[in-house]
C-alpha cells in the first residue's frame, strides 16, 4: 500500500496524479448528490442556440463565414456558443463554488490537513471543471449537429478546442476566486465574462468593429475559442487555430501558475 | 430614512438601504450594465445585419434595436427581481446574515417583512428601469415619452416575479434551487418571450405557454409604451395579469413566511 488510492473514481498509480485524483472523485460524490444541476446546465446553452441561432437567424438570414462565403446564420452562431458556453461553464464552476470552499465551507482547511498540497488542489478543481465543461461540449456538439446543420468531420475536433478554453477559463476562475474578498467581488468577473461573451465576434463577423476594437477583441481570450470552434464547425480550418491554441494554453498555464501561488499563501499555516 | 413616521411595513428598507450603501458600486456594476451591453451587442451590432438595420414588417415596422430595447428593460426587470428575491431571502433567513430574525427581534411582523422586502426589490427595479430608459433613449430606441410609464411598467414585472418567488424561497433547506430558477426559468423566459424575435416565429404551442407566463406581458406593455401604439384596453389586460400574479404571489409569501419564521 505505497500511494493512498482515492475512495471515490478510478485508482491512480503515480501520487503525483492520485492526490488530486482523490479530491476530484471528492467532488464527483458533491454533485452525484445533485444530478439536477448538471443536468440542467446541459440544457442551457441549447437555449441560447435555439432563441438567438434559430430564432434570431430566422431574422438574419445568412452571414459571411471566415473564408467569406456565406452560412446559414445558426451554422455561424453555434460554435461561438459552443465556446462560450465552455467559458461561461467553466467560470461557473470555478468562482463562486471554490470561493465558498475556501472562506465559508473551508472544506480545503481539511484538504490540506492530509497529503494533498495546495497545488494538488489547484489541479483538482480545475480538472473538476474541466471533466464538468467537456460534458457539456460534447453534447452541445450533438444538439448543435442536429439544429444547425454541422456536418464538416473537422467539427470533432472542436470538442478539445473547447476543452481547451474550459480550461484556460476554470484555471483563471479558480485564481480569481484566490484573490476575492466578499461575494460582492463576483459582480467584477462578470463586468469581464459579460463583454467577452458579447463581444468576441460570437454573434457576428469581427468586420462589424471599428479597428482599434477589432484589435482588442482579437487579444481577448475568448476570440481565441471562438474563432477556432468557428473554423473547425464550418469546416474551414486554416493555420490561425494553431495561435489560437498556443494562446489559450499559455493562459491556462500562468493561470494555474499564478493560483498554485496564491492558494499556498492562503492555505499554509 | 431615520424617523419614527416610517410605517412598519417599510422599516425593513433600512436594512437593505444599509447594505446597499456598502455594495452599490459592484451591484450596479452588474444590473445597469448587463442590459447595455446586450443593447449593444445585440440590439446595435447584430440589429445592423437584420435587413441592414432598417424597419421590418415582421418586427411591427420596427428596425431592430427598436424592437429589442424595450423588451431588455422587462428582462432586466426580470433579473434583478429574481436576484433580489433568491440569495437575500435565503442570506436574511439563514445565519448568512440572519436579517429577518433581527427584524423578527423588533417589533416587526412577518407581514411587514414580506412587504418591506417586496418594497425593496421594487425600488431596486426601478433604480435599473429608470437608468437603462435614459440608455436607450441615448441609443435612439424610445420613440414616444410614453416609455416614462416603464418606470411603473419595470417595477411591476419585477414584483410579479419576486413576490411567488420569494414565497418559495424562503422555504428551501440549501441554495442549490436557485439555480435552477436561474436556468429553467428565467434563461428561457429571457430568450423566448418575444424578447429577441417575434412569438409569432415559435411553433403555436410554445406560444400559448409564453402568453401564460409574466415576461410576454411585460414586453408587450414596454413595446407599446416605446412606440407609443399601446391601446388602453391591452394595457389595462397586461397590467390586470401582473396583479394578479403579485397578489397570488403575496399571498403565498405571507403564509410560507409565517410558517417558516415564526417562532
Amino acid at each position: 500500500m505505497s500511494s493512498p488510492a482515492p475512495r471515490v473514481g478510478v485508482t491512480v498509480a503515480s501520487p503525483r496524479f492520485a492526490r488530486p485524483a482523490a479530491l476530484v472523485g471528492r467532488n464527483l460524490m458533491v454533485q452525484k448528490a445533485v444530478p439536477y444541476v448538471w443536468a440542467t446546465g446541459l440544457v442551457e446553452p441549447v437555449f441560447y442556440l435555439l432563441s438567438i441561432g434559430v430564432g434570431i437567424g430566422h431574422l438574419v438570414g445568412k452571414m459571411p463565414g471566415p473564408n467569406g462565403a456565406e452560412v446559414p446564420y445558426a451554422a455561424f452562431v453555434a460554435p461561438a456558443l459552443l465556446a462560450s458556453s465552455a467559458m461561461n461553464g467553466a467560470v461557473y464552476e470555478c468562482t463562486t463554488n471554490i470561493f465558498d470552499k475556501l472562506h465559508w465551507a473551508k472544506i480545503y482547511r481539511g484538504v490540506v490537513a492530509t497529503p494533498l498540497t495546495p497545488r494538488d488542489i489547484a489541479v483538482a478543481e480545475v480538472a473538476s471543471a474541466v471533466v464538468r465543461s467537456a460534458l457539456y461540449s460534447a453534447a452541445f456538439l450533438v444538439a448543435m449537429a442536429v439544429l444547425s446543420g454541422t456536418r464538416s468531420p473537422w467539427a470533432l475536433l472542436a470538442l478539445p478546442c473547447a476543452v481547451l478554453v474550459g480550461l484556460a477559463f476554470a484555471a483563471c476562475g479558480f485564481m480569481s476566486a484566490c484573490y476575492m474578498r466578499s461575494w460582492t467581488d463576483f459582480d467584477k468577473v462578470m463586468l469581464v465574462q459579460m463583454p467577452l461573451f458579447l463581444f468576441s465576434a460570437t454573434f457576428y463577423p469581427l468586420s462589424v468593429f471599428p479597428r482599434w476594437l477589432q484589435l482588442l477583441v482579437e487579444a481577448a481570450p475568448l476570440y481565441q475559442g471562438v474563432a477556432a470552434c468557428r473554423e473547425l464547425c464550418l469546416g474551414q480550418p486554416s493555420w490561425d487555430i494553431i495561435g489560437h491554441l498556443a494562446y489559450l494554453a499559455a493562459l491556462a498555464g500562468a493561470a494555474m501558475a499564478i493560483s498554485t501561488r496564491r492558494a499556498t499563501k492562503l492555505l499554509t499555516p | 430614512m431615520a424617523g419614527t413616521q416610517v410605517p412598519m411595513r417599510l422599516r425593513p428598507l433600512h436594512y437593505f438601504w444599509a447594505t446597499f450603501r456598502r455594495q452599490w458600486r459592484s451591484d450596479i456594476s452588474t444590473t445597469f450594465l448587463t442590459p447595455v451591453l446586450y443593447l449593444a451587442s445585440i440590439g446595435a451590432g447584430l440589429g445592423s445585419f437584420i435587413k441592414g438595420g432598417q424597419v421590418l414588417a415582421s418586427l411591427g415596422g420596427e428596425d431592430y434595436l427598436s424592437f429589442v430595447a424595450p423588451a431588455l428593460l422587462v428582462t432586466t426587470a426580470m433579473q434583478v427581481a429574481v436576484s433580489r428575491s433568491t440569495y437575500d431571502v435565503y442570506g436574511c433567513k439563514n445565519w448568512w446574515s440572519g436579517a429577518y430574525r433581527s427584524m423578527l427581534a423588533a417589533p416587526l411582523s412577518v407581514g411587514d417583512i414580506v412587504t418591506g422586502h417586496l418594497a425593496w426589490v421594487a425600488a431596486r427595479v426601478g433604480l435599473a428601469s429608470a437608468f437603462y430608459l435614459a440608455v436607450s433613449a441615448a441609443f435612439g430606441a424610445v420613440h414616444s415619452p410614453a416609455a416614462a410609464a416603464d418606470l411603473v411598467v419595470g417595477p411591476v414585472v419585477g414584483l410579479a416575479f419576486a413576490a411567488p418567488i420569494i414565497a418559495y424561497a424562503i422555504t428551501v433547506r440549501h441554495e442549490q434551487p436557485f439555480v435552477m430558477i436561474f436556468r429553467l426559468v428565467m434563461v428561457p423566459l429571457f430568450l423566448f418571450s418575444g424578447t429577441f424575435f417575434p412569438l409569432s416565429q415559435l411553433p403555436t404551442g410554445l406560444r400559448y405557454i409564453a402568453y401564460v407566463l409574466p415576461l410576454w406581458h411585460g414586453v408587450e406593455l414596454s413595446r407599446g409604451l416605446y412606440q407609443g401604439s399601446l391601446g388602453a384596453w391591452p394595457a389595462l389586460g397586461h397590467l390586470a395579469y401582473l396583479v394578479v400574479v403579485i397578489a397570488v404571489g403575496s399571498m403565498a409569501a405571507s403564509r410560507t413566511y409565517r410558517k417558516e419564521l415564526a417562532p
